[in-house]
């Protein structure tokens, strides 16, 4: 099971609290755990990547065991600790603006 | 009984404001989306329960959202945009082409006769309509694709389609507007477009007179008039007798003939309202002083409007989509500031007070005049 923690905004979208749990089939990336949460949650579609070129949206960063994996490659393997549900996979808006 | 919906989008969310048909006491309900920016909000003529609203910001980009229950609730409808076909590319800011790429929606324009028809103006500057309700969205693309797109330039608040009017006696015509490319008109419920900006004069071109290329702010029309239309240009307030095809200025006696906002009286079609801003480089009221001017003959002579507004220190914006009119009588006029405000006159300007004060910066106000 895999743990994904949104930002505020998104959890109020997504009319969730607390983390997200899915369950991914196969290798768990970025990309197929992006998949499995716009397809839990199809509000998120576009929020977080870009609807034609599945670009990760400028001001969102990806957080996992204290690393910052968001210009990792989408199809790279996540930490084991997020695959098997330990660690969460965080979804971050950007610190931008004053 | 009869009563007024306003609807404001502001820099951090919507609110809903209505009264009776008196207008002297208002509920203010919102925010709703809040912590977004609200660029636009407006609900459809033919079911005054059914809105749309854009919902959007830097980090998770752009929402479509409606209500069929008059703003109560809401629901995410399609937030895809895609552009048809290839985008092609239209001029940036140094003048090198850049590709088309959406980012947000500035104007949602509900039909006149089918609440699940909706057009979506959007930035980079095209036109988009569903009819299904917010669900899918196809871009209405003989617009970007007539001839002239590859020149279009962005305005300072990017290259955006800020307005769209449809003609209530003939529903295959549309005007719509873009910064700063200038005003286009179809006559073929969007297959087709022509630009409409003769007569316009704009000195930040190197050609003032050119066909597209103007910094058109906003358009008006009476809907018992439609091919009479009024324009706040950059600088410059202009009239159509022809819809379109000419344009003349009629900026007579304002105290600067730059500005955003415009509406046209709800049953005065040669009343006509404006709020003059300084300049392109300072963008408050002359004089601090928060004037509307209306002019009862289709432009050219102007009167301030000042009861009720403030006369000193008043150094707010009223954006291009923040002034909209009731049909009640007398006619209603309501706008909206940066400074949050959102005034209300239940007398067709004479007077004036402010239904709220404190409110997130102002982007849009649209009213309903409900029975």
């Amino acid at each position: 099971m895999i743990r994904v923690v949104l930002p505020a905004h998104l959890r109020l979208l997504a009319k969730t609290e607390g983390e997200v749990n899915l369950d991914v089939a196969g290798l768990v990336t970025q990309r197929s755990v992006l998949d499995a949460l716009e397809a839990r949650c199809p509000v998120l579609r576009g929020t977080l990547r870009d609807q034609v070129t599945g670009q990760r949206r400028p001001f969102v960063r990806f957080f996992a065991c204290e690393l910052d994996l968001s210009h990792e490659s989408p199809d790279d393997p996540l930490p084991g600790a997020v695959a098997s549900g330990a660690e969460p996979f965080l979804v971050i808006g950007a610190i931008a603006g004053g | 009984m009869s009563g007024v919906r306003v609807l404001v989008g502001t820099r951090k969310g919507a609110f809903v404001l209505t009264s009776d048909g008196q207008r002297k006491h208002w509920d203010i309900g919102g925010p709703h989306f809040a912590g977004w920016e609200i660029y636009h909000l407006k609900g459809s003529p033919a079911d005054p329960n059914r809105l749309y609203a854009s919902q959007s910001n830097a980090w998770f980009g752009q929402l479509i959202q409606r209500s069929s229950d008059g703003g109560a609730t809401w629901e995410p409808v399609g937030n895809k945009f895609v552009y048809d076909g290839v985008p092609g590319t239209h001029q940036h800011y140094d003048g090198k082409p850049r590709p088309w790429e959406f980012k947000r929606v500035w104007h949602l324009e509900p039909s006149l006769t089918d609440p699940d028809t909706v057009y979506a103006g959007v930035e980079d500057a095209a036109l988009f309509r569903s009819a299904d309700a917010g669900q899918t969205w196809q871009e209405l693309s003989g617009l970007r694709g007539h001839g002239t797109g590859p020149s279009w330039q962005p305005g300072a608040g990017g290259l955006c389609l800020h307005t769209i009017l449809v003609d209530p006696q003939d529903p295959d015509r549309i005007y719509i507007a873009i910064s700063a490319a200038g005003a286009f008109r179809t006559d073929d419920a969007g297959h087709t477009w022509k630009p409409i900006n003769r007569g316009l004069v704009s000195q930040h071109i190197p050609d003032p007179n050119a066909e597209v290329g103007h910094c058109v702010h906003r358009i008006a029309m009476h809907p018992s008039r439609p091919g009479v239309l009024f324009m706040q240009k950059h600088w410059d307030v202009m009239r159509s007798d022809d819809s379109g095809d000419c344009w003349r200025e009629v900026s007579g006696n304002l105290p600067t003939d730059f500005g955003f906002a415009m509406a046209v009286h709800s049953h005065q079609p040669e009343t006509v309202f404006v709020v003059p801003i300084k300049s392109d480089s300072e963008h408050f009221p002359p004089d601090g002083k928060l004037r509307v001017y209306r002019s009862r003959a289709g432009g050219g002579e102007w009167e301030p409007l000042t009861q009720g507004l403030p006369q000193s220190n008043c150094y707010v914006n009223v954006l291009r989509g923040a002034m909209a009119v009731d049909s009640l009588d007398a006619c209603g006029v309501y706008f909206g500031t940066t400074g949050g405000q959102v005034y209300a006159s239940a007398d067709a300007g004479d007077t004036w007070a402010p239904i709220v004060r404190d409110l997130p910066a102002v982007l849009s106000v649209e009213v309903q005049t409900l029975s």
